[in-house]
């Protein structure tokens, strides 16, 4: 009979797999995941708090030079977008590091409409990585209250 | 039967001392989770001219600097022949992004580091180089 616990693990190696195959994350996510210990048990949800935190913050700032019509600065949006690249590298997050080399390109060449596009793009992309590993973690969550042992999963 | 000097135990005691020069917040977290988990200790500073006020004051002694290129205040070229200059002898190694071109890194090399590493950075990075 399988048990509560045991449904919960396959759920969460199914889900951390489909993560990792949708390309949402990356072997940087896998990293992070090596460096958390009984010393840090949250180590990961840390870090990637900070990560969205910082998502929001330098979205908003893309945001508010791309509002200045007609008198873009191009290089603070760039300036922005490299720190996000960064930001989304450190962590696995791999489709939004993917946007991000897009978006640099279009900064390069003042591409007005490119940069709107991948704005929108990244803002999208990074919202739906942040409810996906929410829901990651809940499940981690709830095979610790069940009584089990969160699965390493080999990707 | 051999017993170990009083120097040998204090090496194997003595943690890799590292000094973490990054002026992003979640670069920090995670380079410092890392030298922890290679059994180092860390300090860190938030961007170049921070690095070059601990040598001046500190007097500070570190085994391993890991240095972040793009930084306000003073970059990573910058601080690295600063240190140099400052007759800094620690292992200094140049954190890149992979946007960074040879002609860059090259630059950055030519400031004096030991080595140069692509972000993200991982243990099995940098304990090759300080092995």
């Amino acid at each position: 009979m399988d048990t509560l616990v045991s449904q919960l693990q396959r759920q969460f190696r199914d889900y951390t797999i489909s993560l990792y195959h949708q390309g949402f994350l990356d072997d940087q996510f896998t990293e992070l995941k090596k460096l958390q210990d009984e010393c840090s048990p949250d180590f990961v949800a840390e870090v990637v708090s900070l990560f969205f935190e910082d998502c929001e913050k330098l979205i908003g700032n893309m945001a508010r030079a791309l509002d200045q019509t007609g008198n873009v600065d191009f290089s603070l949006v760039g300036s922005s977008v490299h720190q996000l690249k960064g930001s989304s590298s450190s962590v696995g997050a791999k489709r939004v590091k993917g946007l991000c080399v897009t978006f640099k390109e279009c900064c390069d060449s003042q591409n007005f409409e490119g940069c709107v596009r991948c704005l929108q793009q990244v803002d999208i992309e990074y919202k739906s990585l942040k409810a996906k590993l929410q829901d990651l973690f809940s499940l981690e969550q709830q095979i610790v209250q069940a009584g089990g042992r969160i699965p390493q999963v080999d990707i | 039967m051999a017993t170990k000097s009083m120097g040998d135990i204090e090496k194997i005691k003595k943690k890799l001392n590292v000094l973490i020069v990054d002026d992003d917040p979640l670069n920090l977290i995670i380079h410092e989770k890392i030298i922890k988990a290679i059994g180092g200790i860390s300090q860190t500073a938030n961007n170049g001219e921070e690095a070059v006020i601990i040598h001046r004051d500190g007097g500070s002694s570190f085994d391993l600097i890991l240095m972040d290129k793009e930084m306000p205040e003073r970059d990573g070229v910058s601080t690295t022949k600063k240190l140099r200059e400052m007759e800094v002898k620690s292992m200094i190694v140049g954190v890149t992004s992979l946007a960074d071109n040879e002609e860059e890194r090259r630059a950055f090399m030519e400031a004096g580091l030991n080595h140069c590493l692509a972000k993200p950075l991982t243990k099995d990075k940098i304990i090759p180089l300080i092995n």
